[in-house]
């Protein structure tokens, strides 16, 4: 895909993609998040010394806490549902104590994934069965915490399968017969999400949401209003105010923002209130 | 006969004489009591060992609103000032901090602390100024409180709108990422690291710890000092000026409740049964044991007993205090170096791992600490020739897992003095005595819930509008006649001044629009 | 075992095998988590039930809360709005209970069991906010919902239908007045109120006994007309006597979220349940700020012209000469005993005035098509329904 924006005179000029083809356009907006967008994509032609400001702005140490992790799974929902709970239905969570929560987040501190994980999982072919082949199950894990690199290298193959096994065990604590029902396996650590999502350093949000990195602080100071420091350039992804998780907003007030830029009316509602 | 007062002052701290001086000084007629022999609260110089003396709880004076000491006239002799921070290495590769300079690290480290303590000058000194008054209620229409509120956005804005940004970022974030952002060194790392969660149940990671080091910079942009005869001597001026002003200071006169009649605090009543009558009583004790135990919660509505039940104030500080017979070695230190202030914290991660079993009711096994030789400026407080050693060290919950006894204080001092061994060598060799204050013995001792300095965590939910709660930002608690002086109310603890004055004005502000 | 949808089944009352049996209509709804029947074969025999003979509602889904220590007789004084110390062992009270801002978080009654022994009975869940209200006192709260069953036996015979069930100190037993006694072994407690404004009584006794109980009640009121009804019965009833229904008539203080939205006790027409002669009670000092300052709404009784019932209508009310909008109606229903159109509702003050004239907006369909009213109102100080019946003691022997 695209490698870089060309850039002339202060403003783009279109998109050039990785097979070489260039496109032309006043107007280019990023989805990617904003460490992709300029250092990555951008970067290689250079924006102007203030941008990003002079350290790096979106702490890389606390980017990515999460891994996610998807088993498919034969028909039977394991001890914890018994076919009789609503649990099935809902997400589960084996952490009883904020301590052990409080603890996983150690770990990841020093470097490393969770001995004892968070695991936020759900069974989506419970509701819609159509995930899986008839009888099938599909289970999908988000865990935290799991840090980008390991000790500050890549994660090998081996370390990512541990890191699964560890989520598997936890599940096997609640539900004796889980191990037997698996059928296939996929881990994915932040470097996978990262290299096949393109999130930097797979952080969902593309961003931290912390206090210095929301509002007018998002993605950096005197960049919150979705115009980089590139005349026709834009940002529109989660690394924009208000942040990630299949929200919208970003989307949204980035194209109100471009048809300002533009003298268009704003064909985008302003407001979803219900009073 | 029940004595009568225009004010009662409960508690004698360094903000409860503040308050009272500055009420007296209006003319009032004011009574202050006091539970412990001696006033001065958390800021006092105590025997700990036969003829060694030591500022038992406070030991480094830096927090001293400049204008609360004009006010009051107080100006105290120092022993030492400016004092440079020393943060201790093993292999005697020390960095010392004297202010804007940084020795022992490279030419980058000592650039960027340039910038650093520049900006957090610019932004502790604005933050001084909204310590140093009432905070406005917010969603308020009256005229003082918009105004404030104006004058608030307008200083935010004339900082200009690359430093407004940066303020507004940082605000919020905490210590370690800035400092690993910016510098190379591990101990300098530490080292700021240590200042901002110092008196805190707060990690580097912690969210705010910007903050709380610009609190702690607010008064004097983070310049140390020592006063002569220890913090004691600040409060025997301030004891000294109240008695002038006509304050009628009675010790060992614990308060056990606050008298509410028909619906508006009424006086106080103490431990002996004596009442005394007073329309304005003003607490100097933290907001939970004011209203909690000296008010009762029925007094008070629902939600504000509910928030109050809320606040935040784990200690996790413990004092010790060493009685030495000569002056111990650290390799790499000669004895001028011995009488800065010295910090164990050889790393920002080494502060957030002491911090982590805190978070567990566990005290550190490697602990960060704080600690001043303070005979070496001062002969007064140790005989000829030896010297008295005082430490803050962190971190040691409030609420112990398995509880504070002597067992776990003995087994808390050991890995103390092992630590300190690791630097001094021959420290152990030269103890006669020691005392080891747990923030359990602290709370017992000065009086503060939880055995935490300032009253109530510095988090920005307990912080300027919100502190301690909301509903009780400007001093006054919702019980007419009853007022809040002491660390738990705006701006927060150290002994800074800032509640008790801030406290006085607000209660006479009030009279004047009554 | 494999996965299935599993339905969570709706909690059912202990009285649920005997409504179930004589259920015709399959008109269930959800009251608070349990099944409960809108009615069970008409509403408006259900309802004449209640005017004329005797009525039973199963009424254990209310929310019970059981509030007992050292400390429970000042904790209830400083909880609710009214002076609760005037309120003896053996009497009950209806009382509102406010947040800090003095806006009503719910009304309910208040049975005085014993010395520092009280049953809180409301409409909805407070546990979070007793409990914060506890904070400091030596009270425990509990929440006995399920483990209380409870009938509202209410009518003009009901008394003859207790008095047959063998229940004695029925003739002493005056409104707001309650009784312990024994019922096959088990503590049954009567007390003299009820929802509907007429004579009547409620029952209650540990879940175990509610099926035993329902039975002799059913069989001691036979020759005296004794019906289940279902809530809709019990809604006309409670509209006649002017009572408010949380989540119809206000909304609980604490749940909502927009600004205004929420009701002090003098904007629902319950100032006399506040006592400003108690120096503390939760949102005194913004009380006696509303009473200061003046009330934002009024609530009132609405007698309104014609047949066509005023559901969610607007009021207007008449402003130089122009109808201008000023409130609206939240509970409103055709009263058959008083033969008049009627309802309740909030209106702007200085609107509503007792005896004063608004104007009521109301539309209604017909087979699809929808047809628009402006009725005159009067706004009546009194009650729809309130006979003499009701207070007497003992009460007439029918």
């Amino acid at each position: 895909m695209s490698s870089k924006s060309p850039c002339e005179n202060g403003k783009v000029t279109g998109v050039a993609l990785s097979t070489g083809e260039e496109i032309e356009a006043k107007i280019v907006v990023s989805g990617m998040d904003v460490k992709n967008t300029f250092l990555r994509v951008h970067g290689q032609v250079g924006p102007p010394r203030s941008f990003p400001p002079p350290r790096e702005q979106l702490q890389d140490p606390r980017l990515v806490r999460q891994a996610e992790y998807r088993a498919g799974r034969d028909a039977d929902v394991p001890g914890i549902a018994q076919g009789q709970s609503r649990c099935v239905n809902g997400f589960m969570h084996f952490t009883d104590t904020m301590e052990r929560m409080e603890r996983a987040y150690d770990d990841w501190k020093e470097g490393t994934w969770s001995k004892d994980p968070y695991v936020d999982m759900m069974i989506p072919t419970v509701t819609d069965p159509t995930m899986a082949p008839p009888g099938k199950h599909f289970m999908s894990c988000f865990v935290q915490y799991c840090p980008p690199k390991w000790n500050g290298r890549d994660w090998t193959d081996e370390e990512r399968d541990q890191f699964g096994q560890t989520v598997i065990d936890q599940i096997a604590k609640f539900s004796p017969d889980f191990k037997d029902l698996i059928l296939h396996v996929e881990v994915r650590t932040p470097r996978e999400i990262e290299n096949e999502a393109g999130l930097t350093e797979g952080n969902i949000f593309h961003g931290e949401l912390t206090m210095d990195q929301l509002l007018f602080n998002r993605p950096v100071p005197g960049y919150a209003q979705y115009r980089g420091p590139v005349g026709g350039l834009y940002m529109c992804g989660s690394s924009t105010h208000p942040g990630g998780g299949v929200m919208s907003a970003p989307g949204a007030n980035a194209a109100r923002e471009i048809l300002r830029d533009l003298k268009r009316p704003s064909t985008v509602p302003e407001n979803f209130g219900d009073d | 006969m029940t004595e009568q007062f225009d004010a009662i002052v409960v508690g004698g701290g360094h903000n409860g004489l503040i308050c009272a001086t500055l009420l007296a000084q209006a003319g009032k007629d004011v009574l202050l009591l006091e539970a412990n022999e001696t006033v001065g609260g958390a800021a006092v110089t105590e025997t700990f060992a036969d003829d060694f003396r030591v500022s038992r709880c406070a030991h480094l004076l830096y927090g001293l609103q400049p204008d609360v000491a004009r006010d009051l006239g107080i100006s105290p002799r120092l022993a030492s000032d400016n004092m440079a921070t020393i943060a201790l290495d093993t292999a005697g590769k020390h960095v010392r901090i004297d202010g804007a300079r940084a020795g022992g690290v490279d030419s980058a480290d000592q650039a960027e602390l340039r910038e650093f303590h520049a900006q957090m000058l610019k932004f502790s000194g604005l933050l001084r100024t909204l310590l140093n008054k009432t905070p406005p209620r917010l969603g308020s229409n009256r005229r003082q409180d918009l105004v404030a509120l104006a004058q608030l956005g307008l200083r935010l804005r004339l900082l200009g709108k690359a430093d407004m940004r940066e303020f507004l970022r940082l605000i919020g974030m905490n210590i370690y990422d800035e400092v690993e952002e910016r510098f190379g060194n591990p101990l300098l790392r530490g080292a700021l690291s240590l200042d901002a969660v110092l008196g805190t149940h707060l990690g580097p990671r912690s969210p705010n710890t910007i903050l709380t080091l610009l609190y702690r910079w607010s008064a004097t942009g983070g310049r140390i000092s020592s006063p002569a005869g220890g913090m004691g001597a600040i409060s025997d001026a301030l004891a000294d000026g109240a008695r002038r002003h006509g304050v009628d200071i009675r010790t060992r006169m614990k308060v056990k409740r606050i008298v509410v009649d028909n619906g508006r605090a009424a006086g106080v009543e103490t431990e002996d049964g004596t009442t005394f009558d007073s329309l304005t009583v003003v607490s100097n004790a933290d907001p939970k044991h004011t209203v909690m135990d000296l008010v009762g919660t029925r007094h008070v509505e629902t939600g504000f007993a509910r928030r109050i039940h809320n606040v935040r104030m784990q200690g996790n500080a413990a004092k010790l205090h060493l009685a030495l017979d000569g002056l111990p070695t650290i390799k790499g230190l000669d004895k001028k170096d011995l009488s800065q202030r010295l910090v164990v914290a050889p790393d920002a991660d080494y502060v957030e791992r002491a911090f982590n079993p805190a978070k567990y009711g566990e005290y550190s096994p490697q602990p960060v600490i704080e600690l001043t030789f303070p005979s070496l400026r001062d002969d007064s407080l140790a005989p000829a020739g030896k010297h008295v050693m005082s430490a803050i060290v962190q971190y040691a919950p409030h609420a112990l897992r398995s509880g504070w006894s002597d067992e776990t204080r003995a087994g808390f001092e050991r890995v103390i003095m092992d630590k300190l061994a690791e630097y001094s060598p021959d420290l152990g060799k030269r103890v006669t005595d020691s005392e080891l204050l747990a923030p359990v013995d602290i709370a017992q001792r000065f009086g503060m819930g939880g055995g935490h300095w300032h009253h109530g965590e510095l988090t920005l939910d307990q912080f300027l509008f919100v502190r301690p709660v909301a509903g009780a930002a400007q001093y006054a608690l919702p019980l007419e006649g009853l007022f809040l002086c002491g660390a738990g109310a705006h701006p927060g603890g150290d002994v800074s001044g800032a509640a008790g004055r801030n406290a006085a004005r607000a209660i006479l502000a009030r009279e004047k629009s009554a | 075992m494999t996965i299935q949808q599993v339905k969570q089944r709706p909690l059912q009352t202990p009285f649920h095998a005997r409504l179930a049996e004589i259920d015709r209509l399959n008109q269930w709804h959800n009251w608070k988590g349990y099944s409960a029947a809108d009615a069970y074969y008409d509403h408006g025999l259900e309802y004449f039930a209640i005017r004329n003979s005797t009525a039973v509602l199963d009424l254990t889904p209310m929310t019970k809360y059981r509030i007992r220590g050292a400390e429970a007789a000042a904790y209830v004084d400083r909880l609710l709005t009214r002076d609760m110390s005037k309120i003896r062992p053996g009497r009950v009270a209806y009382a509102v209970w406010c947040n800090d801002q003095g806006q009503v978080i719910d009304d309910g009654t208040v049975f005085h069991l014993r010395e520092n022994e009280y049953r809180l009975c409301s409409q909805e869940r407070h546990l979070a906010w007793l409990t914060a209200a506890a904070i400091g006192m030596d009270v425990t709260i509990t929440e006995e919902t399920a483990d209380i069953a409870a009938l509202a036996v209410q009518g003009p015979t009901s008394f003859s239908v207790l008095k047959n069930l063998g229940i004695t100190g029925l003739d002493e037993l005056k409104p707001f007045g309650l009784l312990h006694t024994d019922f096959e072994g088990a503590e049954l407690m009567v007390s003299r109120t009820g929802f509907t404004g007429d004579l009547g009584y409620e029952l209650w006794i540990a879940a175990s006994h509610a099926e035993p109980l329902w039975d002799a009640l059913f069989e001691a009121g036979r020759l005296h007309g004794i019906r289940a009804i279902g809530t809709h019965a019990l809604d006309v009833a409670r509209i006649e006597a002017g009572l408010l229904a949380a989540g119809d008539d206000f909304l609980p203080a604490e749940e909502t979220v927009r600004p205004g939205r929420s009701r002090s006790p003098f904007e629902l027409g319950l100032g006399w349940l506040v006592d400003f002669k108690k120096p503390n009670f939760n949102g005194r000092q913004a009380l006696a700020e509303e009473q200061r300052r003046g009330s934002t709404w009024r609530f009132v009784k609405l007698n309104i012209e014609g047949n066509k019932p005023a559901h969610h209508s607007y009021i207007y009310a008449k402003r130089r000469g122009r109808l201008k909008q000023a409130g609206f109606i939240t509970s409103a229903v055709w009263s058959p005993v008083c033969k008049q159109n009627i309802a309740l509702g909030t209106v702007r003050v200085p609107h509503g005035e007792a005896g004063s004239t608004l104007w009521v907006e109301i539309y209604y369909q017909r087979e699809m098509h929808w047809s628009r009213v402006m009725a005159e109102a009067e706004v009546v100080a009194k009650p729809f329904w309130d006979p003499p019946r009701r207070r007497a003691t003992p009460p007439g022997d029918f």
